[in-house]
């Protein structure tokens, strides 16, 4: 297999304010994060010759890539649409770059969008995609909830240990969150909140789930050779990977419920791509997919920031935290900056993106003098994971 | 010899202290409990318990039929018993009969299958019978009914029991009715339904069956009399002759409730399986009219053979924490939706797959022997294509692996979803939903087992497949 690595440039994003936006529809949010991506690039819509959609459902705005050829009015070009899951804006993002790489394209768009707060209840519903009869009422946190268990078990941990490394998590995304002017949480929590909040599916509790959140956030993307003709400070597709599982990875016998295959070849592909082998020690700044505190403690571990077994300790070390090892989720993540499911791989990369340029919306949530960047997302109830590794130097 | 074969009852964990009721109405309480079929079951369900447990450790090739019988069927139209035949895994080539509207439809789907099998035209037939039937809020009836199940295998070998003679009255009246569309039970005064009713007629049956045979009531060794109540069923073993402490069947009113058209055959499951070779059981049903029985228990009757006999089913159980979660249970209630379900069910869907959603079948490799539930055409351990063998899993059991307490899946007056993967033999896993348990109790390598369930609904038709539960149900498992 060919590498992307450093052939393709992101050359200008934009990100919506997320959060309960009553008054904006699923066309504003688009607007709102592709004039801004726009405005970034310095170019206008006439300049993007494809567009590639990632938006998971969205009860009035139509099918396929409608939406936001309606929005947008990027008429008479192709729009291509996906829907994966959580994983979404992240496909839309890389299937754009591989377009680009092919050589077919010079400057196309990606842009995940998401309206949840349409539908009349908080949550994402019961239903995770499988037939109705096989599905049997399963829910976000309860798929995820089952990973718990088996972590806490496996490792030795007792419950309440367990749910304080958890609740740990929570504190540090909210804490970072506070500082994030376009997230749709800024409250911080202590410890004690987290842990004496309202169970939503055992262990988590209110404070271990990510927010359901109205957004959008785009990318405007050119071949790396001409990056430097948009603006100085491009920002480089290093590496990707992408892998699917089944929809029941409990059909293979033996499957642990912690390290999930998916997501340890999609982050090997991406590393081998990007040409990292210490992902602890070369990455400068990491946004995973937080959707629950006990996703983003087993992704310490499947994206190989901790050894097996010892997240616990980095939480405890504050190695993740803002000033730490490996700052994570350093816009308040899923948790706190939300999560409009097919808008949030993109979400992820804008932060990637503005980190690596030094650009941080607040200084005191840049992360100094960073290199490399990883977003990842992980989908579906879950089994579906794709990783983007993003650097500010071309090799 | 043809005859009683095997027998297995049903009795729901969840139970009602009918204090509840009482307290809730101002009225007196008539004492004890009553079973409660859980929001997850009716009477194909109960029907489908009843007959795993009749046929338990059994060869299932050897069905040749299955009866269903309830006043209480899901469906009006559509064949019941296919669908419980397909949840017992009993092979395709198979008479299947529904019998209904009458509390004697149980007895009555019994004696077809005794005539069956006495005819020869079939060898072994499963007779099932479940009831969980509604009286009006408030009403004696709403105590005073219990739900559950039973199911005996009539057979042509080794029977435990022979049929030795029958005899039935008829009678027109308008005593207990529903008409057609009607939830609730109706009733006529009571002194007029149990005096020129019930009484009467399961007299003129008994005692005319006792002429025929020219018997006295103590030959008899179990007399099976089903009741709609405590009193009127002491009223008549006492006016009939017979010892109320040696030789009357526990009725399980006071504990369980009237169970309908299912009750008869549960009492004489209870009395199978404390009978001694050459016990008279003398059963009678009663509905417009009555039918009597007497059975004769031969020299092959011994310990029970099913997997949980009556009496444990009626000591395991689950308390309901209240009055108003039974009628939102029931459906009087239409308590507020829960977290709305998104995927609606499609009946050609079902229909492809109901080797795996209702005969409960998962794959095993031929090639590497590993084993996935649902079915699945290539492996997904070795990827082998189409090379693979079908087992069945419902009698499996299983260990927890995993679990979550979800509160949001749920019902919002059943809110706590306990989603559980589990790990049954051989390393296969099951994901599913923990239905009869508390909450809080469940916990890692907890041994579990199947259950057959009815899911939410949607399309207009009922969605059935398999749940997990906890092993051990109060004094069962």
């Amino acid at each position: 297999m060919e590498s992307i690595r450093d052939k393709v440039a992101i050359v200008g994003m934009g990100c919506s304010k997320f959060g309960e936006r009553w008054d904006q529809g699923l066309g504003d949010l688009a607007i709102e994060s592709a004039y801004e991506a726009y405005e970034d690039a310095g170019i206008g819509p006439e300049e993007i010759q494809a567009c590639w959609v990632g938006q998971v459902s969205a009860p009035v705005a139509g099918i396929g890539g409608t939406a936001v050829a309606e929005a947008l009015k990027l008429h008479d070009i192709p729009i291509i649409r996906n829907e994966n899951w959580c994983t979404t804006g992240h496909i839309a993002l890389i299937e754009a770059c591989i377009a680009v790489a092919s050589g077919l394209y010079d400057t196309v768009m990606a842009i995940g969008v998401e309206k949840l707060k349409d539908t009349g209840y908080p949550g994402l519903g019961t239903g995770r995609g499988m037939s109705p009869v096989l599905e049997a009422r399963r829910t976000a946190p309860g798929s995820f909830g089952l990973i718990a268990k088996r972590y806490f078990k496996t490792y030795g941990l007792s419950d309440s240990e367990g749910k304080e490394a958890l609740a740990k998590i929570a504190v540090k995304n909210h804490d970072n969150g506070s500082l994030c002017p376009k997230a749709h949480f800024h409250n911080r929590v202590t410890l004690d909140k987290v842990l004496n909040a309202p169970i939503i599916a055992w262990p988590l509790g209110l404070f271990d789930c990510c927010g359901n959140s109205d957004g959008s956030a785009c990318a405007i993307i050119t071949r790396a050779d001409r990056a430097k003709d948009f603006r100085p400070d491009p920002i480089y597709v290093k590496g990707y990977g992408i892998a699917m599982d089944s929809v029941l990875p409990h059909l293979r016998s033996g499957f642990d419920w912690i390290y999930f295959d998916s997501l340890l070849h999609s982050s090997t592909r991406a590393y081998e791509m990007a040409g990292i082998k210490n992902p602890r020690e070369e990455l400068d700044v990491a946004e995973v997919h937080d959707c629950f505190t006990i996703t983003e403690l087993i992704l310490y571990e499947n994206l190989g920031f901790s050894p097996r077994g010892k997240a616990r300790e980095d939480i405890d070390a504050g190695f993740f935290e803002r000033g730490g090892g490996l700052p994570v989720n350093i816009d308040g993540g899923l948790k706190c900056f939300g999560h409009p499911i097919g808008a949030s791989g993109l979400r992820m990369s804008y932060e990637i993106y503005k980190q690596l340029q030094g650009k941080a919306d607040l200084p005191e949530r840049q992360v100094p003098n960073p290199r490399l960047g990883l977003a990842h997302t992980f989908g579906g109830p879950p089994q579906m994971s794709a990783v983007a590794i993003f650097g500010n130097e071309k090799g | 010899m043809p005859g009683i074969v095997s027998y297995g009852a049903y009795i729901p964990a969840l139970r009602l202290e009918r204090k509840l009721v009482a307290d809730a109405w101002g009225r007196h309480s008539m004492g004890g409990e009553r079973s409660v079929a859980n929001h997850d079951e009716d009477s194909i369900t109960m029907c489908v318990e009843a007959g795993e447990n009749c046929l338990h450790m059994r060869q299932r090739e050897e069905i040749d039929g299955l009866f269903f019988a309830s006043t209480t069927a899901p469906y009006q139209e559509k064949m019941n018993a296919a669908l419980i035949a397909t949840a017992l895994d009993l092979r395709r080539e198979l008479v299947t009969a529904d019998f209904g509207n009458s509390m004697r439809s149980g007895v009555a789907s019994l004696r077809a299958a005794l005539d069956s099998v006495n005819s020869g035209s079939t060898r072994n037939l499963l007779v099932t019978a479940a009831d969980c039937r509604d009286g009006h809020p408030k009403s004696d009836e709403e105590q005073a009914f219990g739900d559950g199940a039973a199911a005996i295998l009539v057979g042509d070998q080794d029977p435990v029991a022979t049929l030795e003679g029958d005899h039935s009255v008829h009678n027109e009246m308008i005593d207990v009715w529903r008409t057609a569309g009607d939830k609730f039970v109706k009733t006529w005064e009571t002194r007029f339904i149990l005096d020129e009713g019930y009484s009467a007629h399961m007299k003129e049956a008994v005692s005319g069956l006792l002429k025929k045979y020219d018997l006295k009531p103590g030959d008899i060794s179990k007399l099976i009399l089903p009741a709609p109540a405590v009193r009127p069923h002491g009223k008549l073993t006492a006016s009939l002759g017979f010892d109320p402490k040696a030789q009357v069947q526990d009725p399980y009113l006071s504990r369980i409730g009237f169970c309908g058209a299912a009750h008869p055959l549960m009492m004489l499951t209870a009395a199978l399986e404390e009978a001694r070779p050459g016990d008279l059981l003398l059963m009678a049903a009663y509905g417009d009219g009555a039918d009597a029985m007497l059975f004769k228990a031969t020299d092959a009757i011994g310990p029970p053979v099913n997997r949980h006999s009556v009496a444990a089913l009626a000591e395991g159980k689950i308390m309901l924490s209240s009055y108003v979660r039974f009628l939102s249970y029931r459906g009087v209630l239409e308590a507020m939706p829960g977290e709305p379900f998104r995927l609606f069910p499609s009946a050609t869907a079902s229909w492809r797959e109901r080797k795996s959603s209702l005969r409960c079948h998962a794959s095993r490799c031929r090639r590497c022997g590993a084993m996935s539930f649902p079915v699945q055409r290539v492996c997904a351990d070795c990827r082998a294509k189409d090379d693979y063998e079908e087992v069945r899993v419902a009698s499996m059991t299983g260990k927890v692996f995993t679990f979550t307490r979800d509160n949001l899946g749920g019902r919002s007056d059943d809110p706590v979803i306990v989603q559980t993967v589990a790990e049954m033999e051989n390393g296969l896993r099951f994901y599913g939903i923990m239905t009869d348990c508390e909450p809080d109790s469940v916990e890692l390598e907890m041994p579990v087992e199947l259950t057959f369930r009815r899911l939410y609904e949607g399309a207009g038709f009922h969605n059935y497949f398999w749940k997990l539960r906890p092993a051990k149900r109060g004094g069962i498992g």
